[in-house]
């Protein structure tokens, strides 16, 4: 490393140079993210009908979306750990204030009502979440002893049990994980990991007879045998599967696809997006897709592994895994292999409110990377 | 200190660990949807793409028709009608700002909702229909088609609309639909509500709305290359939505809401044979079409503002002091229990006083009533009578007896939002105040006054229970499979005919406080009022002096024929002063209705704040 600083610098790496001191991002993932997010924007002006509107309203969010990003990636990241309890303790509030407001007006509750902005405390949770574990589980003796490790799954568990309540059972289960993550993390035993997935197995008939509604349970059902419900949830994973499956290796090109444009393909700029990429661009397009995807995240587990602080280290490797469930459960609903659940993909999919999320935690990213302490070295 | 830095090693290396696990699952997981990924594109390439080739079949929804719901007579009092609406899809035009500009020309359409429309086309889909104008009428429908060659993108498509034809008069009963939010988004199942636009928000429409709703059904079209249909394949007709037919006698209901006037109140008609609801109107109302397509903000905001609250079901859901019109029940419990023989007579002076205090619980009559029996009591509604009653009966035998008759519990009527209204235990203070239940608190509750409060719907419905000596019903608008009966013993059926008896003298005796709404056929019935205030003690009740929210509630209970009851009638008339003077000839006008007799012109409702 000593011995580059003597040679004179690429442009390549004066710009990456640049990037990570100015504008405290990370070259790579930045790298990354922005293929990824081109490859959206691209397969979505054919899922759009090739509707100019549509590509200036998609670049003008993934803008924002960037220019939000870069805003996280400015502040020092030990701010977050100053901040996350607060956020976690009004965002908890606010959950207990949506149910009883809620239960009173009836109806109403997942979007608390402030005045001018109406918001969805679930959303900021997903923030929240990840950062106050680290934050807590940092400041006690590594690997977690069993008292914090109860303590560190009750902060888990009461925002989980509230956001499921809503009902939001997706958006409860991305938070549980991301909260569990950053405590796999820390080092908790594989007893107790062990313990959690019997306990997971154990709970799985309880929230068939219990919780889910009968329409999630006809999702499921039909993930076994699509064509048993034509009608409803298997025409999306039918008609999703025959628009993959026809695209073959090398797909049947861009904007040929005849799938997504003869509207089979329902939702194509948004929750199947994948789907109409698949056809067109093969294979091979899923393939560079999937690896690009996987080079996000282990850059974001490389980031994680050279953190120097504690708390650093494990949000940045939950972030990371969080990353990859959200693709997993989108890829996996569109291959059909996972049930319909209305899940985003990260970066390529047409959306708000997903977009801010995860380009907050992507600018977390950026920041763990490039900002440190007065004590640190540089690299 | 070396222990902890061992630890922190340690901590240091199950992290790394870890990490690299992660990467490990990460990999092991996009390989995974790589390998299905391939399944499909290359083992199952060829079956997909014969698929593909065949799908060029196209699913269509059909939304169900949503149940109609009609009176006991049969009219239609929530429809169905097709209205027309004028679309544009830019893909389909060759010049989408000719276009446009020629359909406003046609239908008239001001240049800001021009613009609207414009800016709307430019941000949408090219292949997603814009809706132009909505409701059109015959001669748009005419000029459209006439220019239909030079209109590609234009085309008129029909939609069902609800509709309300009785508007005010059955809002609260029959409730409305209105566009799909959502909040409904997140309890319905998506695919059963696959293009329906419309869902039930109160009333019945929302009691019953599996019902009303229906499932949908679908074509499989055929498309061709360019998507458009060539010819459908296949079709499944939706089951329309279940028609209900309601107890309501709309022309029964338009005389209720007639009969009430300018007055703001509730009349409840019941029959006390098996419990359905006849008549259930509320004043002020409101016209529930507006809410269909989406109520326009200031609208709400007058509906919501409006000082009389159009909004509020004063029949299920406002709560009143029952007044006077409990004393038949009181004094079946006053039978019940023992405490008095209704041949017996009382001298009833101008106020009553607990034994050992000082507070004087003053008649509504400044010189009092002199010797009365029950029946005097109920006819001429003697409060001193039931003071002393209520206070030897004590609150928890009130409340035991009371409740029994229905009040503090909700009916169980098949509408949404029904109160239960209160009455008032020594357990129930002390839950909601803290406090020890005090005696003077009982004399009031012995007519109906005090922290007793009871909606319309649960007075016609223990009227009922009076009308047919002890027969109790769950009131209902929709026949439907429950079995709503039950029997109210008393040790003696004797009981029950004094108490009705007593009824019949209010109007029936000439001193009656109803006497004046004696009608060819026997009525029996009690007056009440409800109070809006408390009088002071020792201040004179001066009715006229106050502004008119100031006055009492006139309340009214009754059933006919007396020997074979077929209707009971609950009445409030908010601000009406007395029951005698404005509630009662509100119901005898709606019995009259019922009853095919020619309403006498005399009987109207005339404010009074004396007479109970």
């Amino acid at each position: 490393m000593a011995s580059d600083r003597l040679q004179p610098m690429r442009l390549g790496d004066r710009l990456g140079a640049t990037l990570r001191s100015v504008f405290k991002l990370d070259p790579v993932l930045l790298f990354f993210v922005a293929l990824i997010a081109m490859i959206g924007v691209v397969a979505g002006y054919s899922a759009a009908e090739q509707s100019e509107a549509w590509v200036e309203r998609s670049i003008v969010r993934l803008g924002l979306g960037f220019g939000l990003m870069l805003l996280i990636a400015q502040i020092p990241q030990r701010w977050y750990f100053v901040v996350a309890p607060w956020l976690f303790a009004v965002v908890v509030l606010m959950l207990v204030a949506v149910w009883l407001v809620g239960d009173m007006g009836g109806g109403a509750k997942r979007w608390l009502d402030l005045g001018v902005i109406r918001f969805q405390p679930a959303e900021l949770m997903k923030v929240a979440m990840p950062m106050t574990i680290a934050w807590f589980l940092a400041r006690r003796p590594l690997p977690p002893r069993p008292l914090d490790v109860l303590a560190a799954m009750l902060a888990v568990g009461i925002p989980t049990v509230l956001i499921a309540g809503q009902p939001d059972l997706g958006s409860s289960l991305l938070i549980m994980a991301s909260g569990l993550f950053v405590l796999f993390f820390a080092g908790l035993s594989w007893w107790y990991i062990g313990g959690f997935v019997a306990l997971v197995a154990a709970a799985m008939p309880v929230m068939w007879f219990f919780v889910m509604h009968a329409y999630q349970k006809q999702r499921v059902l039909t993930l076994f045998d699509p064509t048993s419900d034509p009608l409803g949830a298997g025409y999306h994973t039918i008609q999703s599967m025959i628009a993959i499956g026809s695209g073959g290796v090398w797909g049947k090109g861009w904007l040929q696809g005849t799938q997504s444009h003869l509207d089979f393909l329902p939702e194509g700029t948004t929750d199947f997006i994948l789907a109409v990429y698949a056809e067109e661009f093969g294979l091979v397009g899923l393939l560079v897709l999937f690896l690009l995807y996987l080079a996000v995240i282990w850059r974001g587990l490389w980031i994680a592994e050279h953190a120097e602080s504690v708390e650093g280290r494990l949000l940045a490797a939950s972030i990371s895994m969080t990353f990859m469930v959200y693709v997993l459960v989108n890829a996996g609903m569109v291959l059909g292999l996972l049930p319909v659940v209305g899940a985003p993909l990260p970066l390529m999919s047409y959306g708000g409110t997903a977009l801010v999320t995860i380009m907050v935690g992507l600018g977390m990213l950026m920041s763990i990377r490039t900002q440190r302490s007065f004590l640190g070295h540089d690299r | 200190m070396l222990d902890r830095l061992h630890d922190h090693g340690r901590a240091r290396r199950v992290f790394r660990l870890r990490i690299l696990f992660a990467a490990l699952i990460s990999l092991v997981v996009v390989l995974t949807l790589l390998g299905r990924a391939a399944w499909l594109q290359i083992a199952q390439h060829d079956h997909y793409l014969a698929k593909a080739e065949k799908n060029r079949t196209r699913l269509v929804v059909v939304p169900p028709e949503r149940g109609r719901i009609f009176d006991a007579q049969g009219e239609v009092v929530a429809d169905n009608v097709a209205t027309y609406q004028v679309q544009i899809t830019p893909e389909h035009s060759q010049d989408v700002g000719a276009e446009l500009a020629m359909l406003a020309d046609v239908l008239g359409l001001d240049a800001p909702v021009v613009e609207a429309l414009e800016e709307r086309i430019r941000v949408s889909r090219r292949f997603d229909p814009v809706l132009v104008k909505t409701g059109l009428d015959e001669v748009e429908r005419a000029r459209i088609a006439r220019l239909k060659p030079w209109l590609l993108g234009t085309e008129i498509v029909s939609s069902l609309k609800r509709v309300y034809p009785y508007r005010e008069l059955l809002a609260h009963v029959v409730g409305y639909v209105g566009r799909i939010n959502a909040e409904d988004v997140k309890r319905l199942d998506p695919d059963a509500y696959q293009g329906t636009q419309y869902i039930g928000k109160t009333g019945i429409e929302r009691q019953y709305e599996d019902r009303l709703h229906g499932e949908p059904g679908y074509r499989i079209v055929e498309v061709d290359a360019l998507g458009r249909e060539v010819k459908v394949l296949d079709t499944q007709r939706p089951v329309p939505g279940e028609d209900i037919a309601l107890t309501i006698d709309v022309g029964l209901q338009g005389v209720a809401a007639a009969a009430l006037g300018e007055y703001a109140g509730a009349v409840v008609a019941q029959d006390p044979r098996d419990g359905a609801i006849r008549a259930m109107a509320s004043r002020p109302s409101f016209d529930p079409n507006l809410f269909v397509d989406g109520i326009s903000h200031k609208a709400y905001r007058e509906l919501l503002e409006d000082p009389d609250r159009p909004l509020y079901n004063r029949a299920t859901r406002a709560t009143y002091p029952p007044g006077s019109t409990i004393k038949p029940v009181m004094g079946l419990a006053g039978m019940e229990y023992g405490l008095i023989d209704p041949d017996e007579r009382f001298f009833a002076g101008p106020y009553y006083q607990i034994p050992g205090n000082d507070h004087r619980y003053r008649d509504w009559r400044k010189w009092g009533h002199g010797w009365v029996d029950f029946e005097e009591s109920v006819f001429r509604s003697v409060d001193v009578y039931y003071y002393d009653l209520a206070f030897r009966m004590g609150i928890d035998r009130m409340h035991a007896f009371l409740t029994e008759f229905g009040i503090g519990q909700k009916t169980g009527i098949d509408l949404p939002g029904e109160s239960a209204g209160l009455m008032p235990s020594r357990d129930w203070k002390q839950r909601a105040k803290q406090q020890v239940w005090f005696p003077g608190e009982t004399v009031i509750a012995g007519i109906g006054q005090g922290y007793m409060l009871s909606t319309m719907l649960q007075m016609a419905n223990m009227t009922s229970t009076l009308a047919s000596s002890g027969v109790r019903h769950v009131p209902w608008l929709v026949a439907g499979d429950r079995s709503p009966q039950s029997r109210l013993k008393l040790s003696s059926d004797d009981y029950w005919q004094r108490a009705r008896e007593a009824m019949r003298s209010v109007v029936g005796h000439e001193r009656g406080t109803a006497h004046k709404i004696e009608a060819p056929y026997p009525i029996a019935g009690k007056t009440g009022t409800a109070q809006v205030f408390s009088v002071a003690q020792d201040d004179e009740y001066d009715a006229e002096e106050l502004e008119r929210r100031l006055h009492d509630h006139a309340l009214f209970v009754g059933f006919a024929p007396y020997d074979d009851p077929k209707l009971s009638v609950a009445v409030i008339a908010e601000h009406g002063g007395s029951g005698s003077g404005t509630a009662a000839p509100i119901a005898r006008q709606v019995m009259d209705f019922w009853f095919d007799v020619e309403p006498d012109a005399d009987v109207q409702p005339e404010f009074s704040e004396r007479g109970d």
